[in-house]
């Protein structure tokens, strides 16, 4: 699947294109297909999402799984201080972004 | 150190409103993300991975305890508790909102301080030595140079779109100790035949994907020509600096390709006319700067013995500890390179009490090295002992400097959106590997870069590790033979590249050739250099 | 010729053409040209005193040649008008002005009061340039 990741304008959070707004988290990501270019374009004009772009993605029985490590690593946080995310709690949460 | 005037201070408030105002029109949606990018850069603002980043300057990496302290503060209020000391003397948060940043400005700009062109192509905050004013072997303190530079450079009018990033060093002692010939500029203050201080200009010099050693263009330029010496310098290379192609935009490429000589006579050229147009400032501006780097008021008449019976201690003094020029004192750097750890963080907590250390111990002062460790340059012998107590307990005592744990490394894939492979999760395996070998090991530098921009200096490592995308895998390369000191030498890469285990247990091997090899007091280096590559290339690969 | 938005001038704009920097010395009734960012600056040294109207192109906000090229003329004694053509925008007006230029005439046209505001973002400076402002040293030491 395509999927979209950026960055929250304000915030600079991660965000994951969900069909109809950003999410913060990679499960919620959708397939903008052939729409990507589209949607990209006019939500950085609307400033909802900054220096955001398409990456491969799969959906998985666990979730959504961007295909290179760099877009897994944005979707966990730093992966020498999992305490910073999103799921701080489950130290198993990480276990499929190496 | 030095104090602002309300000149300085009244410049470092302008720039805050000026950002203000940017975040302001870039919110509101007047100032489209193109044309702001560079403007956030020129004001140490990146986005990251994960968030904005913000780089705040320490120029030529000295702080007093009040700033140390909201620095401690800013990454509580505003970020996630802890801060980055980096490669160039500064400091960066990795969880900054935008909308935050023109506040966290404010709050710096409180204590003189700033994030003025910590990135950007533009003249970047100027590093120095992080021993300057303490050590036995220098020749002035270099930091008054660095601080009428700083002001020089700051807001250039002219210099504010370079073709590149611009990085200067500015050293006054031989053994250098900021990787000065590994800059854009590199700057030593030098004493002629005739007994008088003046600058040596090394010029061209960078790591990044063409890694550099600088000439030297110019042996003494007289110091009241620094300033003028230092914009011929950079007009030049403004006007000619290749544009079309950002991996050969920097100094280095032009030096290279004009020829130091020919490089050399365009800046003469351009120097003789900047000297008809009376921008130097008077020699008055550097005394009136030099007189706020006075000595603090050292004590005469010290001991310079230190009780050893503690054996955790006296291993920390004999590693973590320099000699200074004053009896009965010594230099201290606090390693931020717990085994295990993240090279170079340092949480809020363990921010303030270096900052309360350095008001009790040190004269109230501060520095950041760009092995990314704090340096406390002026401690009483007879403290040394309280002062470790008190490290002891924040976990701040870890006696490892200039060994193979005292690692270099950038933030890599786990916070750089340049970053190729991960950094710091390397660092924390040779660490732990190595951990208790440092006596053994003896002096090694150990750099790590998760790219090729090389912010982790790997080719000036005795080891060096490269990460690199191998088709979306994480691959490190190794590089031996490199030195930043007064040596110079770029590290050359031994063969083909490994996974995560794979580099640790080839540096094992590496470490195990020099150990075979050493002969006498040789540091891993000198051996390296002593048999060449072929031994270390054979046991990794053979 | 582009219009001005915003001139420090008193004189009457020239209405000339301006002419490319490598022909306007075999042009010698031309007292307008354009400089791009590759030009030399100095090749116009030798013309100055025929020159009423140099316009310094930024084809991008980042190429900053045309900086070094306007303090080029500027030192040189040029004393006509020197103006700011292409990309650009607020944010590099103050720079622009302290390395000469008195002439603005950016693409997208500035709002006039974010203008004003950007010449006045630096209470005093700390480089000395030929726009007359003394630098912070100097205010210093006199």
């Amino acid at each position: 699947m395509n999927i979209l990741t950026g960055n929250d304008l304000k915030t600079g959070a991660v965000t994951w294109w969900d069909g109809s707004g950003w999410s913060l988290h990679v499960d919620d990501a959708a397939d903008a297909g052939a729409e990507a270019d589209t949607i990209l374009a006019r939500e950085e004009a609307a400033r909802h999402v900054v220096s955001a772009y398409a990456v491969d993605g799969e959906k998985t029985a666990e979730g959504v799984r961007p295909a290179h490590i760099k877009e897994r690593i944005r979707a966990l946080g730093p992966t020498v201080r999992l305490d910073l995310s999103l799921k701080p709690a489950d130290p198993a949460a990480g276990n499929w972004v190496i | 150190m030095y104090k602002y005037d309300t000149y300085d201070q009244a410049m470092v408030d302008a720039r805050v409103a000026e950002f203000r105002d940017q975040v302001h029109r870039r919110l509101d949606g007047s100032l489209p993300e193109d044309k702001f990018r560079p403007l956030r850069l020129m004001n140490g603002l990146y986005l990251q991975l994960h968030a904005y980043m913000l780089r705040v300057a320490v120029p030529y990496g000295t702080l007093s305890s009040a700033q140390m302290r909201v620095l401690g503060d800013i990454a509580d209020k505003y970020d996630r508790g802890y801060g980055h000391f980096t490669t160039r003397q500064n400091i960066q948060y990795n969880w900054i909102k935008l909308e935050d940043a023109p506040d966290i400005l404010a709050d710096l700009a409180k204590v003189e301080m700033h994030a003025i062109q910590t990135s950007g192509n533009c003249i970047r905050n100027i590093s120095s030595d992080q021993y300057a004013g303490a050590a036995a072997d220098e020749l002035v303190d270099p930091r008054p140079y660095a601080e009428l530079l700083r002001q020089w450079s700051s807001f250039h009018p002219e210099f504010s779109y370079l073709p590149r990033k611009f990085k200067i060093a500015v050293i006054a002692s031989a053994t250098d100790r900021a990787a000065m010939r590994l800059h854009d500029i590199g700057i030593e203050i030098v004493k002629n035949d005739k007994g008088e201080i003046g600058a040596a200009f090394y010029v061209g010099g960078g790591m990044g994907r063409t890694p550099m050693i600088a000439p030297c263009i110019n042996a003494f330029v007289p110091l009241d020509q620094l300033v003028t010496y230092s914009e011929a310098c950079l007009r030049v290379y403004n006007r000619y600096g290749r544009r079309d192609n950002k991996y050969k935009a920097r100094i280095k490429i032009l030096v290279h390709e004009l020829g130091k000589k020919e490089y050399t006579r365009q800046v003469e050229a351009e120097f003789a006319h900047l000297l008809t147009q009376g921008i130097e400032p008077p020699l008055a501006e550097l005394e009136r700067i030099k007189a706020q780097f006075a000595d603090p008021a050292f004590e005469s008449g010290l001991t310079d013995s230190v009780d050893r019976s503690d054996p955790d201690f006296a291993l920390w003094v004999d590693r973590n500890t320099a000699a200074h020029r004053v009896p009965g004192y010594a230099i201290v750097t606090i390693s931020l390179k717990p085994v295990g750890g993240i090279p170079g963080d340092a949480s809020a907590d363990q921010i303030r009490l270096m900052a309360d250390l350095a008001k009790e111990y040190a004269f109230d002062e501060l520095r950041v090295t760009h092995a990314q460790n704090i340096v406390l340059a002026h401690v009483k012998k007879a403290d040394l002992h309280a002062l470790w107590t008190r490290l002891d307990e924040a976990g701040l005592s870890t006696a490892n400097l200039d060994t193979i744990g005292d690692i270099i490394a950038c933030p890599g894939l786990d916070y750089c959106s340049l970053a190729n492979a991960r950094s710091i999760p390397v660092a924390q395996k040779i660490s732990e590997r190595f951990a208790g070998r440092e006596g053994e090991l003896g002096e090694i530098k150990l750099k790590i870069s998760g790219c090729i921009n090389a912010c982790g200096h790997h080719h000036a490592g005795h080891i060096g590790i490269l990460g690199v995308d191998r088709k979306g895998v994480e691959n490190y390369q190794l590089l031996l033979g490199g030195s930043e000191g007064a040596d110079t030498s770029l590290g050359q890469i031994t063969g083909p590249g490994f996974d995560e285990d794979g580099i640790v247990g080839a540096i094992e091997t590496a470490t195990g050739v020099y150990l075979a090899n050493k002969e006498g007091e040789e540091r891993f280096l000198d051996t390296y250099r002593r048999i060449g590559m072929a031994p270390f290339k054979e046991a990794i690969y053979g | 010729m582009v219009e001005a938005q915003i001139r420090f001038r008193d004189d009457e704009p020239v209405g000339d053409p301006a002419v490319t920097a490598d022909s306007f010395g075999d042009q010698t009734n031309a007292s307008a040209v354009r400089i791009e960012p590759g030009d030399d600056a100095r090749a116009l040294l030798p013309h100055l005193d025929r020159i009423r109207l140099v316009e310094v192109n930024f084809p991008g906000f980042g190429d900053g040649r045309g900086y070094s090229a306007a303090r080029i003329l500027r030192e040189a004694g040029y004393a006509g008008e020197l103006r700011a053509v292409g990309d650009v925008a607020v944010d590099q007006l103050n720079a622009l002005r302290r390395c000469g230029f008195d002439a603005f005439a950016p693409e997208v046209p500035m709002n006039p009061a974010d203008a004003e505001r950007a010449f006045a973002t630096w209470p005093d400076v700390y480089q000395p340039t030929t726009d007359g402002r003394a630098p912070i040293w100097k205010l210093r030491h006199g």
